[in-house]
């Protein structure tokens, strides 16, 4: 292996190509980061930091830092998995998150995380927040309850649908997703099924209509191999 | 000396409840099937649906299934965190409220009056109002929003294998930690 | 397909046009269709999306994003308390009572008639003569109980703005010391010949002698941020002033705009020259409205005289001009990507860095960010070198710094010190005799006790960016630190996870144990979410928002714990209320109807 394209995370020495990030050359390897707010083909969003990493001694987001040789990450510490599973209690008392009636449970990324984490309470005082379905779309439904503000859906109906529905609104807790139609419902808009912008949210905001619970439980996709163990199928993945 | 695998002698006392549950998670308890006696040989049960026993005693371990949805969850999840030496929140209503803090959204004198007054087929003109029957809460709340709880056993309802392994671990001495295939949110 | 009606486009045409329909100026089309309109409603929303070329999501997101644009309607009078913790001090909170009673009205509600509206907003820059309030985004200071029940007169007979008291809106600078900046005296144009005569390389080489660093607060050498930015690859540079002074507690780049802007505009025309720019932008906070006009006369009268625009002083091909920016309520906009972000007529949200500015800042070029005080200072280089400003202050904090000190103490206003001036000197010039604490730096600085009165201001002791606020020993500081952690929550952009969740998270912690239902718990998780947010946030504000909570935990203490319960664990929210609306509707107020404390 040649030292000069290569990086350390947690002792292991990792390969990576030039302009790649240390969240994508460290997946490459099979070495497992969290993240929820980064999908293959998107650009980096660095939002939802539950990738935030060691850097030569500097906490910085491993899916926006660029590899580069020689630099030192640490990845899987206990000081670091304590802060991503604060992040997602977090995210789990900022929204509603009922896992047990969502379609989404068992193939969901935040839900992977808190098991990857032992995250066994959402710890915080919830929020209990009055957030809204959108229902309009013969195909799709939008569960507002469920959305963690990663932005991926803005992006990718944006730059890779080229139809720009979505789009993140508001300050602070009262950021949420908005719709580009003058009624403001997503019904109303060209959105379709098989957009790029309706298969990457990682929880279950954005869902098809009438595919709920297809498959049983033991067959969904983290149910048996913790998501640590799917880093192909993380670098892989093609909506 | 006692060696690890000999049980303590004294057994442990537990006791359980369902809260705002929906008895899934005693169900799954109940599931142990024969696990059950190598269970009974190293506890005995205090208040509880098993015993029927009213009022909770000194306990080891107390186990609470369901959210706190109104006045009388607080006193009974009261007297669990008075008595018992430890307290787990069994089930994903004890965990996070569950499915009952959909309600969190709607006003609760809509709820009652849509429940009284508006369902199709309701004939009555008033809200029961009994000294008997326990208040409403505004919201659901997991029960750590309540009191001071030990440990959490997610899952709805978490799995006899989950519940099994939890509690021996606790029996046992050990930190208890449930394995990939028993961490489960569903 | 038109949605619009001829009187929308009356009102909106002649603005779009002063814009060139350029969706870059998307923040002042807004500000200006509120200030015809008092709200933007949303037939507004979607002509301006239209004829701008906009999707009408990326409008609204503007809008939603900014606390002072509204599309609904706020009233006529749109009345914003400055709720920083020196107007509390001064009494701000009686005095919004008062006017909420006289007016019938309770906080953040629109009157019935739809006449006015009254509530709060973060710090309005006004500390040294506060409390104060925004009108509309025009300031009246110096509230006192009269003003407030002539305001309340004026509101009601619904007397315009403009035939207000004039008194009501006037501004002090308050200088009380002044150094080599204010006291130095310069005739417009007179740096700018000066650095001219040196030459770019000539004028870059005198900034890097004198090891001048930017004031803003981060700290960096300018010198270097110009050459940085003049050898970055990019087809147009741009100069940018950050006149966005939104830390509560800091008003000192409002007295340099007020009477010293040609230092200001001088200082952007000498960084465009070295760095071969030639457009400038001032961003200015919403609450610095009032001076929008004078700054423009100003402007206007530097290209009369060759100072701006085409061949400056007779300079073939030095073309450099000044565009100023207004916010519109957004703290996070003084961080310099976000503000690029503001400029560029988007919501205000920290780039990801790197890239930093200096290669792909504002459209993606090469640019300059520098704070108020820095451009002006540039001046000071270029009339006399930099070996000799490198002999001012300290050695490795060269010249002076403008400190805006509030609080208790006899003059509050405006102190230029030499770098190294000690904290015991400046409490002794400004008349704070019982001081227990200074807050150096605004709500994201530092706090300091007594006991470190000897440390002195520079950026290798104490670093500030210019506040400085006094607490008298009858202050509490258990509700400084929560007045700040306030503004945090509201400030935040909600980009990332654990500023927009923790400074709401933290906020709710305090306010529990200012209810009495804190205990020992709460302690360890306010420590444990500023640990977390100090290292994984986004950008300066999540970074810094526990800072307070922090520095008082450490040095005032016994203010947290004789508020916290002697229990292991207390609810966050009230039990016994929480039965409140099933009681009404159930008609009940037996003993069983009601939840006591558990003993």
């Amino acid at each position: 292996m040649n030292l000069e394209d290569t990086f350390i995370i947690d002792g292991t020495p990792i390969p990576f190509e030039p302009s790649q990030t240390v969240l994508q050359a460290a997946l490459k390897a099979g070495v497992f980061i969290p993240h929820l707010c980064f999908y293959p083909g998107l650009r980096p969003n660095g939002s939802c930091k539950l990738c935030t990493v060691i850097i030569n001694g500097r906490h910085t987001s491993a899916c926006t830092a660029l590899a580069r040789s020689g630099i030192e990450v640490e990845n899987n510490t206990p000081e670091l998995n304590d802060k991503r599973r604060l992040m997602l209690q977090m995210l789990f008392v900022e929204g509603n998150h009922f896992c047990p009636g969502c379609e989404k449970s068992g193939n969901c990324q935040l839900q992977a995380l808190a098991y990857e984490l032992e995250m066994m309470t959402p710890h915080f005082s919830h929020f209990f927040p009055s957030r809204k379905i959108d229902a309009s779309h013969p195909e799709a439904f939008l569960d507002m309850n469920r959305c963690i503000a990663c932005g991926l859906c803005v992006q990718a109906s944006c730059e890779v649908d080229k139809k720009n529905i979505f789009a993140l609104s508001g300050r602070g807790m009262a950021s949420h997703i908005v719709i580009n139609t003058p009624s403001g419902k997503l019904g109303d808009s060209s959105f379709a099924l098989s957009d790029k912008a309706a298969n990457v949210c990682p929880v279950g905001a954005i869902l098809p209509k009438r595919h709920g619970f297809a498959l049983p439980i033991g067959q969904r996709l983290y149910d048996t191999l913790p998501i640590s163990s799917q880093t192909e199928f993380l670098t892989t993945r093609k909506a | 000396m006692l060696s690890p695998q000999e049980p303590p002698k004294r057994k442990l006392r537990v006791a359980t409840a369902s809260l705002s549950g929906c008895f899934g998670c005693h169900m799954s308890l109940l599931d142990l099937d024969e696990n059950l006696l190598d269970l009974i040989e190293l506890v005995e049960f205090d208040r509880s649906p098993i015993t029927d026993i009213k009022h909770c005693g000194t306990c080891d371990i107390g186990l609470i299934e369901g959210g706190v949805c109104n006045s009388e969850n607080v006193h009974v999840l009261r007297e669990f965190r008075n008595n018992c030496r430890t307290l787990i929140a069994l089930g994903a209503c004890a965990v996070n409220g569950g499915l009952p803090t959909l309600r969190n959204g709607l006003d609760v004198r809509e709820v009652l009056r849509e429940v009284y007054f508006e369902m199709p087929g309701v004939v009555s003109n008033t809200i029961p109002n009994d000294v008997e029957l326990p208040l409403l809460l505004d919201k659901v709340r997991p029960i750590n929003e309540v009191v001071r709880v030990d440990y959490f056993i997610p899952g709805c309802p978490p799995s006899r294998d989950a519940i099994f392994k939890f509690l021996t671990d606790l029996i046992a001495g050990r930190t208890p930690r449930l394995d990939y295939p028993h961490m489960r949110f569903d | 397909m038109s949605l619009v009606n001829s009187s929308a486009g009356g009102v909106l045409e002649p603005i779009l046009e002063r814009y060139s329909r350029n969706p870059r100026h998307l923040m002042q089309i807004l500000r200006e269709t509120q200030e015809r309109l008092d709200f933007i409603p949303k037939w507004a929303v979607d002509y301006l999306a239209e004829a701008l070329a906009l999707a009408r999501t990326q409008v609204q997101a503007v809008i939603d994003f900014y606390a002072f644009f509204y599309d609904s309607p706020r009233g006529k009078y749109r009345i914003l308390f400055s709720d920083n913790v020196t107007d509390r001090m001064q009494g701000n909170t009686a005095l919004l009572s008062r006017m909420l009673s006289r007016l019938g009205l309770t906080q953040g509600q629109v009157s019935g008639d739809g006449l006015v509206s009254i509530d709060t907003t973060s710090c309005t820059g006004m500390c040294d003569q506060g409390p104060a309030l925004l009108v509309n985004n025009y300031p009246v200071t110096r509230l006192s109980s009269q003003r407030i029940d002539q305001i309340c007169e004026l509101v009601k007979s619904q007397t315009p703005l403009v035939e207000w008291p004039s008194e009501f809106f006037h501004v002090e600078d308050n200088i009380h010391r002044k150094d080599v900046l204010l006291s130095t005296e310069m005739v417009n144009g007179q740096a700018l010949k000066h650095a001219i005569e040196l030459g770019p390389q000539g004028m870059l080489a005198e900034m890097k002698a004198s090891n001048f660093r930017g004031r803003g607060g981060a700290g960096f050498t300018t010198g270097v941020k110009w050459e940085a930015c003049r050898n970055a690859p990019g087809q147009t540079r741009y100069v940018i002033c950050n006149a966005d002074e939104g830390e509560p507690g800091t008003f000192k780049d409002r007295v340099l705009l007020a009477s010293f802007a040609e230092r200001v505009f001088e200082g952007m025309t000498i960084a465009g020259y070295v760095i071969g720019a030639s457009k400038g932008l001032v961003y200015l906070r919403a609450e610095y409205r009032y001076m929008l006009e004078k700054l423009q006369a100003k402007l206007e009268a530097r290209r009369k005289t060759k100072l701006l625009g085409k061949d400056i002083l007779g300079q073939k091909g030095f073309d450099f001009d000044i565009e100023i920016h207004m916010g519109a309520g957004a703290y996070v906009c003084g961080e310099e990507t976000a503000l690029i972000e503001s400029l560029e007529g988007k919501p205000g949200r920290p780039r990801i860095r790197p890239p930093f500015p200096v290669t792909h800042g504002y459209l993606g070029q090469p640019t300059v960010v520098n704070n108020v005080e820095t451009l002006a200072k540039a001046t000071l280089i270029a009339q006399n070198g930099g070996a000799w400003y490198k002999g001012l202050g300290t050695k490795l904090s060269t010249g002076t710094k403008l400190l805006s000190i509030s609080g208790d103490c006899n003059s509050p206003g405006i102190y230029e010190y030499p770098f190294g001036v000690r904290i015991t000197q400046i409490l002794e010039d400004c008349g704070a005799r019982n001081a227990m604490a200074v807050q150096v730096g605004g709500a994201a600085g530092t706090c300091l006790a007594r006991h470190e009165f000897g440390r002195k201001i520079a950026f290798e002791d104490v670093s500030t960016s210019g506040a400085l606020m006094v607490f008298g020993d009858n202050r509490d500081m258990f509700e400084v630190a929560r007045n700040f952690m306030h503004f945090f929550k509201h400030e935040s952009c909600g980009f990332c996870t654990p500023c927009r969740v923790g400074t709401t998270l933290m906020c709710n912690l305090m306010d529990k144990i200012a209810n009495g239902k804190g205990t020992g718990y709460e302690m360890n998780e306010l420590s444990r979410l500023h640990q977390l947010l100090k290292t994984a946030s986004h950008c300066g504000l999540g970074q810094s928002a526990g800072r307070p909570i922090y520095d008082t935990l450490q040095k005032f203490r016994p203010s947290y714990d004789r508020r916290l319960k002697q229990k292991d664990f207390e609810p966050a929210f009230d039990l016994d209320a929480s039965l409140a609306p099933a009681r009404e509707i159930m008609d009940r107020d037996d003993m069983d109807a009601h939840l006591g404390t558990d003993l």
